[in-house]
């Protein structure tokens, strides 16, 4: 997108808020589900939560990828689960349901609706998710060697070694508590973890990462009701409210990136206004233990900031929801009364490529 | 538009080299698919020569094959509804060009039959008739092969004329 200098605050437009979100339980395997059978339920919680049907809903958009499915068009069979009849206004993004959202947010910051249902899902268990992802690299250079998803990311982390930035075992601290974390989330995949000392005595994954700093491999679905103005204050007694959000991206070739940065995250968080005033809690789209070390560095989070409550991607990754989960998840501790002030990040690509940053905040009050 | 050629003329290392206009990158995923819990039902019914189709609980459409959710309604379809073997033609083509790697013979006569009972047509083709003979409201019945019994469609060979009279277009304008 286009965007005014990074300090300068966004004008006109209104206020948008999540007010609903719901997810699966995420699970290694889903056979016996299609995709539009793992969606609905998901989508009929969201709903029942604001009170909406389907047809009172002024945009619907969702994210999936059919190189997961393995079926071109696969999503038009997901929408099934929408009851898109009378005809809707409807979107889908090749992309993490965290784009789909950021769609919707401009939809309804335009004006063009109040309401919008956000969805996306993932169901990875039919193919083999680390090679189905060398397929978004450079298809002359890259893509040929089959780089695959893990290795990549072993590739970051070994350059954050490297650089002094961090080390096993503080790779497996993350991971510990991450899980640890992920016990009281009851849609998590891996709840609790072994010690430190355990973790560190298994064997690499592919060096320097282990398995534990690898995100579990994961089929699920999420879904979020966006509102703006007086319908938000209307379906929810504490809307969670969008204050910003921004999403860019680095260049496609991981060769030329420093891949101990993340200049991206930074941009989309300052365009969102995330420096403006502390977090309580941050939810991180970090599938491999190395890559928070780079948003946490990116996004100036110290340990005073609660990293992913809900146990994050380390705790299930359904690939293409894992991001709009963040938000949901972000969104869901305003609703709870639990925070005040949220960070949500959504990635995509390999070795956190593209970013998308959003801070959701308790209180109404503009939009930067 | 610019050549290959002419982009390589801008670049000096590469004065004089054959410019790259082609090259071949194999790819192959391979995926095991699951049709999911409606789907499957469908289909492990067809080896017993049995039509299992869902009904929608609200707007009572009845759907064949079901996929376990009304798309007009966005809500499951638990109902199981098992259809008899005739339906009516609800529309038709003929096929002259050979689809690769399908075995059936050119010409043949691909229709959409709409099961008794049933609100959305079946994927099908029409035999044992001359084609021109097939028309939008004739009835048909399903023929079983029964070589090719097993989870698939594959398991009806074709549908044939019955020999009843047309069906009453009003019974089948709204689902075609």
């Amino acid at each position: 997108m286009s965007s005014p200098a990074p300090s300068a605050p966004r004008t006109g437009g209104r206020d948008v808020a999540v007010v609903a979100f719901a997810q699966s339980n995420h699970t290694r395997h889903t056979d016996q589900l299609s995709e539009v059978e793992l969606v609905m339920p998901v989508l009929h919680d969201v709903l029942k939560q604001t009170g909406l049907t389907a047809n009172r809903i002024g945009f619907t958009c969702s994210g999936s990828s059919d190189y997961l499915a393995g079926r071109a068009f696969s999503f038009t069979m997901a929408l099934d689960g929408v009851g898109a009849w009378p005809p809707i206004s409807e979107s889908h993004v090749e992309m993490d349901g965290a784009w789909a959202l950021y769609e919707a947010w401009v939809k309804l910051r335009t004006g063009e609706a109040d309401t919008a249902l956000v969805y996306s899902y993932g169901k990875s268990s039919p193919g083999s998710v680390r090679d189905v992802l060398t397929r978004q690299l450079d298809p002359y250079t890259l893509a040929p060697l089959w780089p695959d998803s893990i290795a990549l990311a072993a590739l970051q982390a070994r350059a954050l070694i490297d650089a002094g930035l961090t080390d096993e075992r503080r790779l497996a601290r993350t991971a510990v508590r991450s899980r640890r974390a992920a016990t009281a989330n009851p849609h998590a995949q891996l709840r609790g973890s072994a010690d430190v000392e355990d973790l560190l005595r298994r064997p690499y994954e592919v060096e320097p990462l282990r398995r534990h700093d690898c995100p579990p491999i994961s089929d699920g679905a999420a879904a979020v009701v966006l509102a703006a103005g007086d319908a938000a204050r209307a379906l929810h007694a504490n809307p969670a409210w969008i204050r910003g959000v921004d999403h860019r991206i680095e260049a496609h070739q991981p060769g030329v990136r420093d891949l101990t940065d993340s200049p991206s995250t930074r941009l989309a968080a300052t365009a969102a206004g995330a420096f403006d005033a502390p977090f309580d809690a941050a939810e991180l789209h970090a599938p491999f233990t190395a890559q928070e070390v780079v948003l946490r560095r990116a996004l100036d989070l110290d340990d005073r900031v609660r990293v992913n409550p809900s146990g994050g991607p380390l705790a299930a990754n359904p690939v293409m929801a894992a991001g709009l989960i963040r938000l949901g998840e972000a969104a869901a501790l305003i609703h709870r009364g639990e925070a005040g002030r949220v960070l949500a990040h959504a990635t995509s690509g390999p070795c956190l490529q593209q970013n998308l940053v959003a801070v959701l905040e308790n209180t109404g009050g503009g939009t930067r | 538009m610019t050549t290959a050629a002419e982009l390589l003329a801008g670049i000096p290392e590469l004065a004089g080299a054959e410019p790259v206009t082609r090259v071949t990158i194999p790819a192959r995923l391979e995926y095991t698919y699951s049709p999911g819990s409606a789907q499957a039902r469908f289909l492990t019914a067809l080896p017993e020569k049995r039509l299992l189709a869902e009904r929608c609980p609200q707007c009572t459409r009845v759907y064949v094959p079901p996929r376990g959710a009304c798309p007009t309604c966005g809500i499951a379809t638990p109902e199981q509804v098992e259809l008899p073997h005739t339906g009516t033609v609800t529309t038709f083509c003929i096929v002259n060009i050979a689809a690769k790697g399908l075995d059936v013979e050119v010409p043949y006569c691909y229709a959409y039959v709409l099961l008794d009972g049933a609100h959305v047509g079946l994927h099908a083709r029409i035999g044992e008739t001359p084609y021109a003979d097939v028309r939008i409201g004739q009835r048909v019945e399903a023929v079983w092969d029964d070589r090719r019994l097993g989870p698939s469609l594959a398991s009806i060979s074709h549908f044939r004329p019955t020999g009843e009279p047309d069906a009453d277009p009003e019974s089948y304008r709204r689902w075609m």
